[in-house]
This record gives structure tokens, sequence and C-alpha cells, in this order.
């Protein structure tokens, strides 16, 4: 009896351990954050103006805006999205309710899961050999939002089949039990249903691609623009221009590494400015992932 | 029984089937009698909801499902089975109720609907007069007929799943399936289910699995009891149940196994 006492003691005490450490461990990770945040904020927050916003980069640190860099950002992200979206979304579709389970659906499995593994860098790579050299895109904002979208593809593709597994099974056959088509499934029931685990994994990847800065160095990003690309509306004819797909372009993250690399203090207070944006726009579209899943999950009910 | 005083409306024929390598059913022959329930019963694992799945192809469904001999429908004499013959082709002519209710997320009107919208129909006065009448059908119409467009999972369990015989009904099937229609359903709404089969039977032919011999020998005209992937004994469900032929049957429906 008094063993079995000492026995349980014992191992309490090292249950006891185990979560004051993981306790600690958590608390790593959250006064890093905030320490990061705070530093960030104080150093860069009384530099945020509606100048900021408004003016090109420039020499001096306190005249330079990030007007070039929010909206190659903004140009980029569409591209990637506009790229990424129907081809990821496709891709799962067909893995998960049309491809049969064989050696070559396998490989094209082991293949994706490889892909979301691939250093970003390697993508920039394979952009600058496809898109600038092979397909003449030049440095362009074109070239940039692909490669970004190769890169966040492999994310697409894997929130959209999670999503779709979400699909119970007595759905589908609920839905091909009086008839239906694979397409009538998908479309009335499938892809409805999955929806808001779609756009919550679109949505997470597009925040990860704004935020990457090595596949577009690699591709040729400039880091000193003082010009925007070509306006999308024109006053004439057909009225929508598509030359902004083949201007150069820079990025946020390219700005703040530009600003940071430089021996004056104001470019650095400037490089925490834009730091804040970035930071901010990032978690405006993972709040608006959250709230999307939430609004769905309420109105999907099995 | 006399093989010629019935009017068939299908008829399996040394029916096999196989899960890959698994020989589910074996040699059936089996009449389905017109506008009759035909109850099949039998232990967990004996074959009968496999059997019930064969007659609308939702094998067709799975990879590694073998089909062979045939399942005949009358009065156009097409193997239902045979490869050459469409799975959307038999399912619009063969719809299923399954064992839990699975209403689909979308109103009530939607779901009752959704057979027709399949086929293309989509004017709506068509489908306002046949969602009526397949509500009024499966005895669900006065519940829900003012809240047509409001959820379908909001429904009771009992509503959901006349609600999903009323999907079933919409498009004029010449044969509905039951797959135990009542196992998720407490007794009120099981004693409502079986109401209904009883009723429908004037109108269209059914197969119903269960695993409750009380509720076979309640609806059924015609009872089949299996075992092992075969049919052991089939006969008028009076006879199964009071006078069985074969010793398994009575073993079974006696409850000494199973």
């Amino acid at each position: 009896m008094e063993d079995i006492k000492k026995r349980i003691k014992n191992i309490k005490l090292w249950n006891g351990i185990f979560s004051i450490v993981s306790l600690l461990s958590t608390f790593v990770g959250l006064v890093l954050l905030f320490a990061l945040m705070t530093d960030l904020f104080m150093d860069g927050a009384p530099r945020i103006s509606y100048k900021f916003f408004t003016s090109f980069p420039s020499r001096f640190p306190e005249e330079a805006g990030i007007l070039s860099a929010w909206v190659g950002t903004l140009l980029l992200i569409l591209v990637t999205a506009f790229a990424a979206i129907p081809l990821g979304v496709a891709a799962g579709i067909y893995l998960e309710e049309y491809a049969g389970k064989n050696w070559f659906t396998d490989i094209i499995e082991i293949n994706i899961a490889n892909l979301a593994g691939v250093p970003s860098i390697i993508y920039g790579l394979l952009a600058l050999g496809i898109f600038v050299y092979f397909f003449k895109f030049g440095e362009s904002v074109l070239t940039g939002g692909l490669a970004l979208a190769l890169l966040i593809l492999p994310m697409v593709i894997m929130a959209t089949r999670e999503a779709i597994r979400a699909v119970p099974n007595s759905i589908r056959e609920a839905s091909y039990a009086v008839g239906a088509t694979k397409w009538q499934t998908v479309k009335w029931h499938i892809i409805p249903y999955s929806t808001g685990g779609i756009l919550t994994g679109i949505i997470i990847g597009l925040s990860r691609a704004i935020g990457e800065t090595a596949p577009i160095i690699t591709v040729g990003a400039l880091t000193f623009i003082a010009f925007l690309p070509a306006s999308p509306v024109s006053t004439e004819f057909p009225f929508i221009s598509f030359k902004w797909l083949l201007d150069p372009f820079t990025v946020m993250p390219i700005q703040i590494f530009n600003w940071v690399s430089r021996p004056q203090q104001g470019f650095h207070v400037n490089a925490a400015a834009a730091g804040i944006v970035l930071l901010v726009m990032t978690l405006f579209m993972n709040a608006a992932a959250i709230y999307i899943r939430y609004r769905f999950r309420k109105k999907i009910k099995w | 029984m006399t093989r010629s005083a019935i009017e068939l409306k299908a008829e399996a024929k040394n029916l096999n089937f196989y899960y890959g390598p698994v020989h589910a059913l074996k040699n059936i022959n089996m009449p389905i009698e017109r506008r009759k329930v035909t109850a099949l019963i039998g232990p967990s694992g004996c074959g009968k909801t496999t059997f019930l799945r064969c007659f609308n192809r939702m094998h067709d469904l799975y990879p590694h499902n073998r089909y062979e001999g045939e399942i005949i429908l009358y009065p156009d004499k097409i193997n239902i089975i045979s490869p050459e013959i469409d799975p959307i082709e038999i399912r619009m002519q063969i719809s299923m109720v399954f064992q839990k209710p699975n209403p689909f997320p979308k109103s009530i009107y939607e779901n009752v609907a959704y057979g027709l919208r399949v086929r293309g129909i989509s004017r709506k006065g068509i489908l306002d007069e046949a969602v009526e009448k397949s509500l009024r059908g499966a005895a669900l119409w006065e519940e829900v007929k003012g809240r047509l467009n409001s959820l379908a999972v909001d429904l009771s369990g009992g509503q959901q799943q006349r609600l999903c015989i009323a999907r079933a009904l919409a498009t004029g099937p010449r044969i509905l399936l039951f797959d135990e229609p009542t196992s998720a359903l407490d007794p009120t709404a099981t004693s409502k289910i079986e109401e209904l089969i009883i009723e429908l039977k004037n109108e269209v032919t059914i197969i119903i699995v269960t695993h409750n011999m009380q509720q076979a020998a309640r609806v059924s005209d015609y009872t089949a009891f299996m075992y092992l992937g075969e049919i052991i004994e089939f006969d008028k469900t009076d006879k199964i149940f009071t006078a069985p032929s074969n010793r398994l049957t009575e073993e079974y429906i006696t409850g000494r196994f199973g």
C-alpha cells in the first residue's frame, strides 16, 4: 500500500514538472512576440501619417513613403489570387472527388506535400527561369505574382482538400441516390459546403504571400521605385488596361529590407513604420479568415 | 408459392457481388413483387445492405466493387447491374432512404426539389407542385407547410427522415429502397415511418432492410432471411414468421442467434 502511494507521488511530481515546463515554453513565445510588437510600435508608430502612405521613396528619410510599395503589394496579391485560387481549388476538387486511388494519384499527392516544404527562394529561381527568361514576362508584377502563386498553390490545394473532406459522405450518397452526376454533386453540395474552409485557406495563403521577400527579390523586383505601374483603368476604349502587369514593381517587405540596410537612423524608423503597416495588413487578413470560418460554421450544420 | 400469380417488378438472378477479394453476395435469386414491401433481415454483416445497394448501383461510387449476374427490372427487362447501363439512369428510377437521416444543409423546399433540379427542371410551378405532393406523400406537409424555406437540419430526427422520404418520392421512383430507416429514430417516429411505408406501397414497390424483426413482420409482404451473403429463406412474411422451413431462419427469428 505504502509502495503504491509513493509511486503515485513520484508520478504526480513529474506531472507537475512537465506542466510548469510547458507553461514556461508558452510564455517565452508570448513574451517575445509582445516585446517585438512593442519595440516595432515604439519605433514606427510616430512616423505613420497620411503622407507616409502617399509618398514615393526618397533620399531623405523624412520625405520617403511607401506608396509604390503598398500599391505593388496589392497588385501582386491580385495576380497571385487570380492565378492560385482557380488552379488550387480545381486541383483540390479533382484530387478529392474525381481522382481514383492509384499510383498516379499517390505521386501527385506526394509531390504536392513536398512542394509545400520547398524553400521559397527555390520558387523564385523557378519563376526567374520560366517567367522571366522563357516566357519573357520581364521583371514585372505578372512574374512576381505568378511566383507567389506557385508558392501558395500547395497551401490552397491542401486547404481545399481538407475542407472537402469535412463534407460527410452521407451527403454525397444522398445526392447520388437521386441520380445526380458528379459535377452536379460538386456544384450544388461539395463546393457550397466547403467554401468556408476553402476561403480560410486561401486568405491564410495570401497573407503568407504578402510577407514573402526571397522569391520576389530573385525575380528582380526593384528596391527603389518612384513611380506607379500603369493605371488599370483608362479613359479610352476598352477602358481596362493590363499594361500594369508588365511594369516593374516593389513590395512592402523589399521596401522594409531596403530601409533597414541603410545607415541613417531616419530610414530605420521608416522601416519600423512600414513593418507596422505590413503587420496590420496580415492581421486583417487573418481576422477575415477567422470571421469567414465562424460565419460558415454557423450556417452549415449536418 | 406460385410464381405466375405475382406481378414482378424486379428479379435477382444468380447475383454475386465482390468487395475487392471479398465475396459478399453469393448466388442470390429472388423476385421482388410490384407494389409490395419486401423485407431483408439477417444478422449484421450478412449482406442485406450490400444487396439493397445493388438495386441503385450505389456500389459504383467506390472502387474495387464488382457485380456478377443480373437484376432484371420489369417491365423494361433491363439488367440493372449491367456495365452498359449508366448508374445515373438507374438511380433516377430507384431512389433510396438511408439509415441516418441525411438532409442537405439547405431549406426544406430545396431538399425535396433536389431530384427535379438534378433533372434540369427549374420552373417554379412544377417544383412547387412536386414539393407539396411529395411532402404530403411523406406525411410531412401539415407540419412544415408554413416554413418551407427554413433549414431542414432544424427539423426533428423523425421529420428529417420523412423529409428524406419526400426527397426520394419527388421524382416518382419505381422502386424505393429503405436501409434500416428507423434505426436512428425513437419509437413514435418509428411507428410514423412504418405507417408511411404501408401507405406508400399503394404507389411504389418497396424493399426494406431492417434489424428489427417486429418491423419486418409489421410492414412487409415478403421477407428474405440472409446469412453469410446467401439467401437462406425467402417467402411470404406470414409464412417466415409462423412456419419457417429452414432451421437457421427459425433460430434467428426466435432470437436464438444473430
